[in-house]
């Protein structure tokens, strides 16, 4: 976010999240028997809740407005409608009640004047449309589970008014919502917008508490009760995952039929060059570097507008992880710089030590066992603490969850004898050292220029590892191995099981750097790094099925 | 977390969810199968988070215990105590007595805590889950017995004792023995210390009666707490003792000899050499007749050969009649000399030399001789090296005599050690080590002739 500007543009204010719609019509209708007095609720409200807070966090870490108001509503409400739970005639919401509550809303609301928002998606308009194309045997479908949920067996509950029937809702065709998805939704309007933060900025972001996530329905208003089968709709147990957001991500963008993408220019922040400088700073790597980046970059045409911006519709919907191949665009830069193979990076190092010694008063040439020693140390410190931190993560909420009547008092024992063992033991502990949340940052790690302690690499030249070639400058190393020896025919999504023991000391050490910087898994910074080579060295590909020796000539 | 050995016997029964096999042996090494293969025993459920998070908070507990890091142990704990949430009922049911041993250990050491933190501590831990009250509260007991509050444990102890939970388990019934038993010995401490008082108080003094009332009372309750506990099969010493010295005390012998009896040769008990040294020392008090004695002493031979009260038996053994004794004592005194710890007894081998002398005197080579092949090959470097000579003559030159003696019997004079002996010039020792330097001559079985 460092690197955004600032946009002043009007920002539309589409009025209130629905909600407050919902509690004042629903307050009209007859009530189940509740094991707690509130308000009536639908799932969907709840997650539009968990959006309507990850959205206003999303403000307060500096990202525009209008994402909250217009790009994520509206991506909600499409979504609301392609699953039939809103905004289209007969919605789901059957079990013999048939609430046709939100049926109405949209003749009553403030979201008529959206439409010319609508219109921005420069496609067919789908307020109407969704209804009239879809058989009309659908809204009608008896649900095997009405029975249970018109019997008021205390064991099946929620505090949401179709929470039961939600958890059994198999559909085929409709994509479920549910919190993991709320992210995919997050990062789909950032990716619109083309805000400074990454996939994998999100996720952390999500881990150190400034998005609500796990736990988000604590941040309900009071009268949302939660229980029952809501729990296990709201209250997850698991860090969200890269690899799967990110699946999810492409799966909701196709369910909502959305369209290209506004265009990822060489000025975006999510441009591979730009990145790479970002990354390359992060990881305290010379400046000079980002030269060889943008090199590759051109070079395997992942900087292509057409190959970066996020098509949907397109025939084969993939998009691009761009912090992911950002990263795996620097470790090969460092293969072919350093070669990687726990020999010549050592014998570089000595050359640049010598040089360095000799002439202190010059720009200092980058010295590779330097670099990894710094970097060994901080990256060790901060991985300790993140363990820590993990390891001290309390999951369970406040006020506890419980299935049903029966267990309800238990849960709320135990609760009971979690806080108070919990009140004996912070007596013991020191107040004083407590890590204070820290303010979100994009950048992991600060170097500045002077630090004695922790030196900083910006400004290192890399003149002992180029040599003169005519009229321009190319690596020392002329070698090169390849991550991966062979592809899979078909497009499968492991190119390459990623065996520790089967590469260098120093790749694994590069690939555990970079893959805890973004916390993804090592096996898919390898498989990017892979993708990025078949691209790099297409004809070594395609010639020969042998590992071999590639000579490249890197050119200003 | 299971052995990674474990989870693959366990995943052959299962169907693999990955394609490639792990062979155990072969020496194929996948670690990241490891993962997966633990989901196969859960139902193919991965980890949750959640487990990640209680796992890893563990194992930093343990290590922050290890390193006496109290501080940090006492942090993680704080947020260990959510697993007694866990939705995984197995780990839910495990957890307080993970937690009461982790928590206990913690509290015991932590600077900033107390007799009071410990108490509320135990007193929560006690109330989750029933089946850990009775271990809890003896913990809890003995704990405050260590800090010298002895009344607060046995109001503990007697509270617990009067627990009770639909059916016993039989682990339940020993437990509850033994929180009798350790108020049995709490009484039992009151009790001598009454017995104390009792002893600076004159018969006539009119307290006296009183006194020694208090005290019966005392004894009863003891004897009635220590009991059940007594007859479970186990090792009770200090519980044995103190009951016997509250019997001996009030006269009643038979029941003393009844329960060290038993608590010696009751085959369900494990063998205790203890057992059969508190029997030994009660008979010789009775002074029962030498056989008992003997037979007594000889179980204890046989399951620690090297014990002191080795050289009490094989006296008793020199004195009796029979032949067989007396072969047996040679036995003794040899075994006794087998073991390191003894090697610089002087008794021992003043005993030895003397004993030596007296059998060979009476014609019993062939014992000797017996004795002496197993251990020909190793004693001479064992005892009887040049450096023992050496080092036994700097420190104690009694001892250097009397092995020396034994050395020249056994190895003839031209052995290193009588060697080295007799060359040493001392005044006190001159007479002694002539005598030897004959006795040797004489009786030496290396020379035939004797």
């Amino acid at each position: 976010m460092d690197l955004e500007e600032a946009r002043s543009k009007e920002v539309i204010n589409t009025g209130a999240i629905p909600n407050t719609k919902i509690q004042a019509i629903s307050r009209g209708l007859k009530r189940k028997r509740k094991l707690e007095k509130g308000w009536d609720w639908y799932v969907c409200e709840g997650f539009q809740q968990i959006l309507y807070q990850q959205a206003e966090a999303l403000k307060t870490l500096g990202v525009g407005p209008e994402l909250k108001d217009e790009v994520l509503h509206n991506f909600w409400k499409r979504y609301l409608q392609k699953s039939k739970q809103a905004y289209c005639k007969n919605p789901v919401y059957t079990s013999g009640r048939k609430a046709t509550v939100l049926e109405d809303n949209p003749s009553h609301s403030d979201w008529d004047s959206e439409p010319d928002l609508l219109s921005d998606f420069s496609c067919r308009s789908f307020v109407e449309s969704g209804t009239d194309s879809q058989p009309d045997g659908r809204t009608q479908k008896p649900f095997p589970i009405s029975k249970a949920s018109q019997s008021e067996t205390a064991s099946i509950c929620s505090g949401s008014l179709d929470g039961v029937e939600y958890s059994l809702r198999k559909e085929k065709g409709i994509v479920k919502m549910t919190v993991p998805r709320t992210l995919a939704f997050c990062y789909l309007s950032l990716l619109w917008q083309r805000e400074t933060i990454t996939l994998s900025d999100l996720l952390r972001f999500v881990e150190e508490g400034h998005i609500p996530y796990l736990n988000a329905f604590q941040h309900f208003p009071e009268e949302m009760k939660l229980y029952g089968r809501d729990k296990g709709i709201f209250a997850i147990e698991s860090w969200p995952a890269y690899e799967d957001i990110y699946k999810k991500m492409i799966e909701i963008a196709k369910f909502l039929d959305l369209p290209r993408f506004p265009d990822i220019t060489e000025d975006c922040y999510l441009h591979p060059n730009i990145l790479c400088m970002k990354y390359l700073m992060e990881v305290n790597l010379p400046d000079e570097m980002n030269d060889l980046t943008c090199q590759v970059v051109k070079m395997t045409g992942i900087g292509e507008v057409d190959f970066l911006t996020f098509d949907p519709i397109a025939k084969m919907a993939k998009t691009v992880k761009y912090d992911v191949q950002a990263v795996a665009v620097i470790v090969v830069v460092l293969k072919l710089l350093f070669l990687l193979d726990d020999n010549l990076e050592w014998t570089l190092s000595n050359i640049a030590e010598k040089y360095n010694e000799k002439n202190k008063e010059d720009k200092p040439w980058f010295d590779f066992r330097k670099w990894y020693q710094v970097m060994k140390k901080s990256v060790d410190e901060k991985k300790q603490k993140w363990e820590e931190a993990r390891a001290k993560y309390m999951w369970k909420s406040e006020k506890p969850l419980y299935h049903s009547s029966i267990d309800r008092a238990v849960v709320y024992k135990r609760r009971e004898m979690v806080v108070s063992l919990q009140k004996q033991f912070s007596t013991l502990v020191d107040s004083a050292p407590t890590v204070e949340k820290k303010s979100p940052s994009s950048f992991q790690f600060n170097w500045t220029e002077g630090d004695s302690a922790r030196t900083c690499f910006h400004g290192h030249g890399l003149q002992g590892i180029l040599k003169k070639k005519d009229q321009s400058l190319t690596t020392k190393n002329s070698l090169y191995w390849l991550s991966t020896q062979k592809f899979c025919r078909s497009y499968c999504k492991h190119v390459t099981t990623y065996e520790e023991s089967n590469f260098s000391l120093s790749y694994q050490f590069i690939i555990n750097l970079f893959s805890f910087l973004l916390r993804i898994k090592t096996s898919s910074l390898h498989e990017e790094v892979s993708l990025i080579e078949k691209r790099l060295f297409k004809t070594k590909y395609s010639k020969t099925k042998k590992k071999s020796r590639s000579r490249k000539g890197r050119k200003y | 977390m299971s052995d990674f050995s474990e989870e693959l016997i366990r995943s052959k029964t299962e169907d693999d969810q990955e394609e490639s096999c792990v062979f155990s042996g072969t020496g194929m090494s996948f670690p990241w199968l490891q993962k997966y293969i633990g989901t196969v025993a859960t139902g193919g459920k991965k980890e949750k988070d959640f487990a990640q998070t209680t796992n890893a908070c563990l194992s930093f507990i343990q290590e922050a215990l290890l390193k006496h890091r109290w501080q940090k142990a006492a942090e993680f704990m704080h947020s260990y105590f959510q697993i007694l949430e866990d939705s995984d009922s197995h780990k839910r049911q495990a957890a307080p007595e993970i937690i009461w041993k982790l928590g206990s250990e913690i509290l015991f050491y932590h600077p900033k805590s107390n007799v009071e933190t410990f108490n509320t501590f135990a007193d929560r831990m006690k109330n989750i889950g029933v089946m850990n009250y009775l271990k809890i509260s003896l913990q809890h007991a003995l704990y405050l017995l260590h800090h010298g509050m002895l009344e607060d444990a046995n109001r503990n102890l007697s509270h617990a004792e009067t627990w009770r939970y639909g059916e016993k388990s039989s682990s339940q019934e020993v437990l509850i023995n033994l929180i009798q038993a350790y108020k049995g010995l709490l009484q039992y401490y009151t009790w001598s210390k009454k017995k104390m008082e009792l002893s600076t108080l004159d018969e006539d003094d009119y307290a006296y009666n009183t006194a020694s009332q208090n005290m019966l009372n005392h004894s009863w309750k003891t004897s009635v707490n220590l009991c059940a506990l007594i007859q479970t099969p186990g090792v009770w010493d200090p519980f044995v003792k103190s009951y016997v010295e509250m019997l001996e005390f009030y006269g009643d012998q038979d029941g003393a000899r009844e329960v060290l009896t038993n608590y010696a040769y009751d085959e369900k008990f494990p063998s205790n050499p203890n057992a059969h040294i508190y029997l030994y020392n009660f008979l010789k008090r009775e002074k029962a007749p030498r056989e008992k004695l003997i037979s007594v002493l000889k179980i204890l031979y046989q399951i620690v050969p090297s014990h002191k009260l080795m050289l009490e038996f094989h006296r008793l053994l020199r004195k009796s009649e029979k032949e067989d004794h007396h072969k047996l004592g040679l036995e003794v005194l040899f075994g006794v000399l087998d073991f390191a710890g003894c090697t610089k007894n002087i008794t021992a081998w003043k005993y030895l030399g003397k004993y030596l002398r007296q059998t060979l005197v009476g014609n019993h080579l062939a014992w000797v001789q017996e004795e002496w092949n197993s251990r020909k090959n190793w004693w001479p470097s064992f005892h009887f090296s040049s450096f023992w000579a050496k080092s036994d003559w700097k420190e104690d030159k009694a001892l250097a005599c009397e092995k020396a003696l034994v050395a020249g019997i056994l190895l003839g004079k031209g052995c290193r050690y009588f060697r080295f002996i007799s060359k040493q010039d001392d005044q006190v020792l001159r007479k002694k080590i002539k005598r030897i330097k004959k006795s040797v001559k004489k009786h030496s079985i290396v020379n035939p002739g004797l």
